[in-house]
């Protein structure tokens, strides 16, 4: 925490500093491969079949990347300007006439001022509308105003409502067309631009309301959703070179939850359970996780890895993962420390 | 076009029977918005035995015209009406607000038919008007959009983000109709949060505007349907003036009447005053 709020954060020179615009930069690690769009272009391709999907937006298009679906389909695309009450009502009045709305913009926005709408215009009657959101979790350095840490927690307490949060690229495609093939309403958390592509190698499936183990391991089982997955399968490599072998079980459905999944692996015994989410440490996955445990009698040893309870700084995103624990070796060094406690 | 003399005498009967099917539902839970529904009668009479296309046997005939009320604790004046046109049986009147009733106190579309939305939150009505209108240019439907607001939902800033998205589209078929009867749960709107001058906002926001005498049938009859037939590609907004509790002089005549309380033996006195009225 810094010692006044006046106090710059991090003393380096400014050669060495790292710049905020590194937030409209790639989640990418060097040399990882990425794919431009990946939610855009999905929904073009579920668009194409079904005449019924439109796209709704409060002035983000560009950074949702919905503007790939307006560019393809711009009869079917509304522009609702920065007005996230009206474009979320709105979207629910195009469901009730039988249409499937993709309504976009930041997690702050639909989370925070949009949410009486979401609740009542959409949810309590189980409309078919997908909102789908840029900047979950800790995904920029523009400060409270832009960082959603907590959409997870307002929006588990919804009923009715599904909540995905993907890893990458591949999950983003895939999930697209599995939301827009169920019927109700979901929340889907959405990472946008140049995003990394993780899950392929691994021959991995999306499928909504499953939980899957990634990789196999014997002495440490992360949990994870989000971004986090392919944070925690790079950390499990490095770790490899310390002789540690982890597990990922990979959980893009917060709600529903796949408890059966998650109560299979967690109840496996002499691994150290490791939940990690891109999300405040109240009211995310952990909690979630620890609750289906602690109801069932699974009692391993739990450690959890999320953001703090606080307004989190502005910076440089590289800077702020590693600061806040999020980073490949803040996982892993973690992840050291718990198991040589 | 003036309206015919006989018409305006059925309108008349259809607002009285509609106040009486309101004060028998009040009856049954001793207390409510008796007051709002009373005041909102005349506009209710218009809206279904003169200016909405429905039928009452299918509440989600595709053609029909949509009456959204976001203004959830006026179900018992839309219970009433809807009685009196017979989507809803008059005999689950006495059920009104009971456990497992279909007419619960403030409106819910899962629970009663015809009940469009689920309103009561306020503010809402507007923003789903404005998706469902989008909706039904995109199927070329002719139908109408009508939602129902109060002076006091005007309050709601999510109102004017909906009225500045109406007209930004030109949804030519939505029809606001706002109930100004100055009256709020915490007191007179004025002390609240004042929305005068009315007319003036809604042009400023780009919309077709009318004011009438919400109490007077001819007016209405009048504005509704030059709000279906104005040449604009305008949204518009019929701003009725009403008189809470209207209809029933000794209850007009209460003061703080947001959430009317009368008393066991006054709800047969106002029945009574109100059939006088009518002979």
């Amino acid at each position: 925490m810094r010692q006044s709020k006046y106090t710059p954060r991090t003393p380096l020179p400014a050669g060495e500093r790292q710049r905020t615009s590194a937030m409209i930069a790639s989640l990418a690690a060097e040399g990882m491969p990425t794919v431009s769009a990946p939610f855009g272009h999905a929904l073009n391709e579920v668009a194409r079949q079904n005449v019924k999907i439109v796209g709704l937006t409060a002035d983000l298009s560009k950074y949702t990347d919905l503007h790939v679906f307006a560019k393809q389909y711009p009869d079917r695309f509304y522009q609702m300007g920065m007005a996230e009450q009206v474009m979320i009502s709105a979207a629910a009045g195009l469901a009730r006439e039988g249409f499937t709305p993709f309504a976009t913009t930041y997690a702050v926005f639909a989370s925070r001022r949009a949410y009486d709408f979401i609740c009542m215009a959409i949810a309590e009657e189980a409309l078919n509308v997908k909102i789908v959101c840029a900047l979950p979790g800790l995904t920029t350095g523009y400060g409270p105003s832009h960082q959603a840490t907590e959409d997870i927690a307002i929006f588990r307490g919804l009923p009715n409502l599904t909540i995905v949060d993907p890893c990458d690229a591949t999950e983003i495609q895939q999930a697209t067309h599995a939301i827009a093939e169920y019927q109700g309403p979901v929340y889907m958390r959405l990472l946008r631009g140049q995003v990394p592509d993780v899950l392929s190698e691994y021959g991995y499936q999306f499928r909504l309301g499953k939980a899957q183990t990634i990789i196999d391991g014997r002495d440490v089982l992360f949990i994870s959703s989000g971004l986090m997955t392919m944070r925690v399968l790079a950390a499990s490599e490095a770790l490899q070179q310390d002789n540690i072998s982890c597990a990922v079980l990979h959980v893009p459905t917060i709600k529903p939850l796949d408890a059966e999944a998650i109560r299979r692996e967690a109840g496996k015994s002499g691994r150290l359970v490791v939940i990690a989410e891109n999300h405040t440490q109240i009211g995310g996955l952990g909690e979630a996780v620890m609750r289906e445990l602690m109801l069932n009698g699974i009692h391993p040893v739990c450690k959890q890895i999320a953001l703090p309870d606080a307004f989190l700084d502005a910076g440089a995103l590289p800077t702020l993962h590693d600061q806040y624990g999020l980073s490949v070796s803040k996982v892993a060094s973690r992840v050291k420390y718990w198991l040589g406690e | 076009m003036e309206s015919k003399q006989t018409d305006l005498q059925m309108l008349g009967h259809h607002a009285y029977k509609i106040r009486r099917n309101a004060l028998k539902m009040g009856q049954v839970q001793g207390q409510g918005y008796i007051a709002q529904a009373l005041g909102f009668s005349d506009v209710l009479s218009v809206c279904y035995f003169h200016a909405l296309n429905y039928r009452a046997d299918d509440p989600e005939w595709e053609e029909r015209d949509r009456l959204y009320l976001s203004i959830g604790h006026y179900a018992i004046a839309l219970y009433a009406v809807m009685i009196e046109a017979g989507i809803l049986p008059e005999n689950e009147l006495e059920t009104y607000g009971c456990d497992d009733s279909r007419m619960p106190m403030s409106g819910m579309a899962a629970y009663t038919p015809g009940m469009e939305i689920t309103g009561g939150s306020l503010g809402h009505g507007l923003g789903i008007a404005v998706g469902a209108a989008l909706g039904l240019k995109r199927k070329q439907s002719g139908a109408f959009i009508y939602n129902l607001l109060s002076d006091g939902e005007l309050g709601e800033g999510s109102t004017w983000e909906a009225a500045m998205s109406a007209a930004h589209h030109r949804l030519d078929n939505i029809i606001a109709v706002v109930d100004f009867n100055n009256q709020q749960a915490d007191g007179p709107s004025q002390e609240m949060l004042w929305s005068e001058p009315l007319e003036e906002k809604w042009q400023a926001f780009g919309w077709h505007v009318q004011r009438v005498d919400g109490n007077n049938l001819a007016e209405l009859v009048a504005a509704f349907d030059t709000a279906r037939n104005t040449g604009t590609d305008q949204p518009r907004v019929i701003i009725c003036n009403t008189k809470m509790a209207k209809g029933v002089p000794f209850l007009e005549q209460r003061e703080r009447n947001h959430f009317l309380r009368v008393e066991a033996d006054e709800w047969d006195k106002a029945i009574q005053i109100l059939d006088a009225g009518r002979a």
